[in-house]
């Protein structure tokens, strides 16, 4: 495969490294999940198709956050963290032994809540940090078209271009959660996961973002946890609301598309929380 | 009637701040007094001895000129004495216990911030905090007792593989039938061991304090790249600490130096400047001190305390490097060193 | 587009769950057959490899370069069988662990068979009840464990850290007021001055003391002229510890004494110095085990007494690290278990300092 002129870098360089690079789809399947002997969450199967956006939505503490963490497997990571139930990328499960949990999180990214770039790197070696630390190999060449191509999708790039060497730590705060946008995508995933990605910005960094989200749609398929309503009115194609009663388990009370779940729900808990009537 | 301020007329003049009198109570003019006193009088107390040390250079330089610094004999009996091979010999025993302690260290302490399993971490956090905390005499008995035999055989290993390495000779024949043990004891080498055996707690504790502290967000943030535990450690852990682990190497350092229990039992003394490691006999300042504080005459006490501060002044030299790095990095300001 | 997926309706709280069986949660990674086998198959070949090649291509002798040897051979091995199947990455994170694991076993081996040796070496002394209730006076070097004891080193060590505490706990609490509370304008000066003297190697308090003490101003060693080399060394460690301690207490409360009317003395002793009880005795347990542990100060500054002296200010005083250096450079056997006794003693004690210590910082977090 040669590598031909800069604007169809990224389409070559998914071919080149033989990863699909299409969005994939993402089923959850009666996922349950506990800390410790604390049961968080009760049986929660939901479908994320390609090329969407899916949004969760639903007061805090309902495992919103906690179920986002499962789709990548990093829910393990916390020591007493314990699930059950089948996470489907494309119909394989992700937790089955014969999958490499590095693999998984490579297929699928995360961007979190609060922005964190590596700040002993420059802008430049943070997009390209998760290349180096999963071992994939980009020749010199290849590297700032790959930047530059990452940076303009997370649209920082007009932003930054004259100081690539500058520290990733001396950005603002929506420079900085785009900066991370950046470098999710240049390991080129299939899913992306955002945890409340604006909650920390402004209103201009966070309208940027959006149709940052937007404009990613058809390469990526997202899934987005938000508090706010009107951003997941306004960024997403398929909503779930998530909700967890006094003492119980959090899960599912109803999903579909986000016209739908808005402008009419069939569950009066969702359409009391859409109207604000509780937060 | 307006009551905006009217500043346009030539009378108006800005706001001056105004004398408060704070109108302390006697109880607290006593006690800033007090507390006063007591800073000052430590401040005296601390700051004198190394004057006080600094100060008895005249009495020695006037007696024995500046010979001192570079003879290497100390023959108290006819009064000439220089301690160039001395300070020579406390450098290089300190050299050598860092260069055994801090991968050691570097290795356990990354271990147990990142690699051990719950309960066993909290258990070995406690160990290695208690292990900084234990007298050096008790490491210096070891050392002399159980460890030096055996490493004597390092030693031959290291003469007959390495000797041609200058500072790895020693003079006398490893591959003898039977072959002069005592050669090989007492020297730099098995004291800059016994010497990193107290300094590996001290810098391990200090190490895994800053890695502790590594933000939960960068570490997340590259696993959530796929990275490895190792990727992650290298990319997040190591570069954030890296302030604490120079920190804790140099303070542990400034330990080595002024070791003094576990060097006296283990050398024997010898005033020649020496840079083969390996061969018995060498002396570093504060066995220099303690071994010969009894039968000094007068000018010869006054040797032996510019020579204290010549330690001192190397000791604080090298704490003021280690609280530079440490205040500089980003693990800084939440170390207690 | 899907049509609306609804779930069912969640059971209230209190009501009995679904006829579906509860969830149960799975096993998620960890290491699994092919891995271990890998592990143990380096461990395996690399043995019989180095076991071959060890005597005769390299005629070494010696269990320690054997051990060493192997562990070469086996971390290559270990390498080269991972890297068959897995990633480069997997294998540099595989082989990293490794080594840091080897490196915290070297580590905690060495400390270990310090504390082991000790006491094992000791043991014969310990049993003894005399080595607790006698001292050495009158006992010759080559008497039988069974006459004689260190006695008078325990007493000397407590006699001169008590007195050691007494000088520099309040002396080391108030330069830490001093620095905190009051804040005058020569703190900056104290405080950077303190913390370079906590770098002041043991032995050269000693010769301070010695000389402006013993030397210049004719006092006699003993156990006063310890103690206040002791002081010397713990004072800066103290005050340096207790400033932390006194910063941490939060700044409102202060703010809500004073705007009660207290005045600053009030409010330092009546609500800042109790807020820091905890900080504060961890400061003084840490100057403490430092003092306890001081060989070559007292060595200058007390001499050395082979009986029981419980007087500080006349006459040599022992303690336990002093008699345990001097014990075993004597060259006999008999004694030198008795110098290992001492040490375990010694060791025995800052445990438990340690342990108090612990206590008190947990007690602390508890009762928050």
């Amino acid at each position: 495969m040669s590598v031909l002129a800069s604007e169809s870098t990224t389409v070559d360089l998914r071919a080149a490294t033989g990863v699909a690079g299409a969005p994939a789809q993402l089923d959850a399947v009666e996922v349950s999940a506990w800390f410790g002997t604390n049961f968080v969450l009760d049986r929660v199967s939901l479908s994320m198709p390609a090329a969407t956006v899916t949004a969760l939505i639903g007061p805090s503490g309902c495992g919103k956050s906690t179920f986002l963490r499962i789709l990548n497997r990093l829910h393990e990571s916390v020591p007493s963290a314990q699930l059950a139930g089948k996470v489907l990328l494309d119909g394989e499960d992700i937790y089955d032994p014969g999958h490499r949990v590095t693999q998984t999180r490579k297929r699928i990214g995360m961007v979190f809540q609060k922005p964190n770039p590596f700040p002993t790197m420059s802008i430049a070696d943070n997009v390209l940090a998760g290349l180096k630390l999963t071992g994939t190999k980009v020749n010199k060449s290849e590297r700032s078209q790959l930047v530059e191509s990452c940076l303009t999708r997370a649209g920082l790039w007009s932003e930054v271009r004259d100081r690539l060497g500058d520290h990733g730590g001396a950005l603002s705060g929506g420079q900085q959660q785009r900066l991370c946008i950046a470098r999710s995508l240049a390991v080129d995933p299939d899913v992306l996961l955002m945890d409340e990605p604006c909650s920390a910005l402004d209103p201009t960094s966070t309208r940027r973002i959006e149709e940052t989200i937007s404009e990613l749609r058809s390469e990526v398929t997202i899934v987005i946890v938000t508090h706010n309503m009107q951003q997941a009115h306004r960024v997403s194609q398929q909503s779930a609301f998530f909700l967890a009663a006094q003492g119980c388990p959090g899960g599912i009370v109803e999903a579909g598309p986000t016209e739908q779940i808005f402008n009419d729900p069939v569950d009066t808990r969702t359409a009391d929380y859409v109207h604000g009537r509780f937060g | 009637m307006t009551l905006a301020l009217d500043l346009s007329g030539p009378q108006a003049t800005p706001p001056v701040p105004r004398e408060i009198d704070p109108g302390l109570p006697t109880g607290d003019r006593v006690f800033h007094g007090a507390a006063r006193t007591v800073g000052v009088f430590v401040l005296v107390l601390t700051g004198s001895i190394g004057l006080f040390l600094g100060l008895q250079s005249i009495p020695t330089f006037q007696h024995y000129g500046l010979n001192f610094l570079t003879r290497s004999e100390w023959q108290p009996a006819i009064d000439q004495i220089g301690i160039s091979a001395v300070v020579l010999g406390t450098i290089e025993v300190a050299v050598v216990a860092l260069f055994v302690s801090f991968p050691l260290a570097l290795l356990t302490a990354v271990y147990i911030s990142e690699y051990a399993p719950g309960r066993l971490k909290s258990m070995l956090v406690s160990a290695v905090d208690l292990m900084a905390a234990v007298p050096p005499i008790i490491y210096g008995l070891w050392a002399v007792f159980l460890f030096q035999p055996h490493i004597i055989y390092v030693a031959r290993w290291l003469h007959t593989y390495l000797g041609w390495l200058p500072f790895l000779h020693v003079n006398t024949d490893p591959h003898a039938a039977v072959w002069e043990q005592s050669r090989y004891t007492s020297s730099v080498f098995v004291a800059g061991l016994a010497v990193s055996l107290m300094t590996i707690p001290l810098g391990c504790a200090i190490m895994r304090g800053v890695f502790a502290q590594a933000p939960i967000g960068e570490r997340e943030a590259a696993l959530a790249l796929g990275a490895t535990k190792w990727g992650m450690v290298r990319t997040v852990v190591l570069p954030f600490g890296r302030g604490g682990v120079i920190g804790g190497t140099m303070l542990s350092l400034g330990r080595a130096l002024g070791e003094t229990a576990a060097v006296l039992l283990i050398i024997s003394p010898a005033f020649d400047l020496k840079f083969r490691i390996l061969e018995a006999g060498t002396e570093t300042i504060s066995a220099l001190i303690a071994g010969n504080f009894g039968d000094a005459s007068a000018t010869q006490l006054s040797a032996l305390l510019s020579a204290g501060f010549i330690l001192f002044v190397m000791t604080l030299c090298v704490n003021t490097v280690a609280a530079i790095f440490v205040n500089r990095s980003r693990s800084g300001a939440a170390t207690e060193i | 587009m899907s049509a609306t997926q609804q779930m069912p309706a969640m059971p209230a709280p209190g009501s009995v769950s679904e006829a579906q069986t509860p969830p149960v949660p799975r096993r998620v990674s960890g290491r699994d057959v092919d891995e271990w086998f890998a592990l143990a198959g380096s461990g395996v070949g690399s043995l019989a490899l180095v076991w071959v090649l060890y005597e005769n291509l390299l005629a070494l002798s010696g269990t320690l370069g054997f051990i060493l040897c192997w562990y070469a051979a086996f971390l290559l091995t270990y390498a080269g069988v991972l890297s068959v199947a897995h990633p480069w990455t997997v294998v540099k994170d595989r082989v990293a662990s490794s080594l840091f694991l080897s490196g915290a076993v070297v580590v905690g081996a060495g400390l270990l068979s310090t504390v082991v040796y000790t006491f094992v070496r000791g043991m014969a002394a310990l049993v003894h009840i005399n080595f607790y209730t006698q001292d050495m006076a009158g006992v010759g070097p080559t008497a039988p464990l069974t006459q004689g004891g260190v006695l008078m080193a325990i007493a000397g060590t407590l006699i001169e850290i008590g007195i050691a505490i007494a000088i520099s706990l309040p002396l080391g609490v108030a330069t830490a007021v001093y620095m905190t509370e009051v804040r005058g304008r020569l703190s900056k000066v104290v405080r950077t001055v303190v913390e370079a003297m906590t770098a002041l190697p043991e032995i050269l308090a000693g010769l301070f003391v010695y000389v402006v003490l013993i030397v210049r101003l004719g006092y006699p060693r003993t156990g006063f002229a310890a103690a206040v080399a002791i002081s010397v060394t713990m004072i800066p460690i103290i005050a340096r510890s207790s400033e932390v301690a006194l910063r941490v207490v939060p700044g409102g409360l202060r703010e809500a004494s004073l705007a009660l009317g207290s005045s600053q003395w009030q409010t330092v002793r009546r609500v800042v110095l109790p807020t820091a009880k905890a900080g504060l005795a961890t400061a003084l347990i840490l100057g403490v085990a430092r003092g306890v542990g001081e060989t070559a100060a007292v060595l200058i500054t007390s001499g050395a007494s082979t009986y029981l002296n419980l007087n500080p200010f006349q006459d040599p005083m022992n303690s336990l690290p002093l008699f345990a250096f001097n014990a075993v450079r004597s060259g006999q056997d008999l004694y030198i278990t008795r110098g290992f006794g001492a040490a375990a003693i010694l060791l025995v004690l800052v445990l438990t300092l340690f342990v108090i210590m612990r206590l008190l910082a947990r007690g602390q977090v508890r009762s928050r």
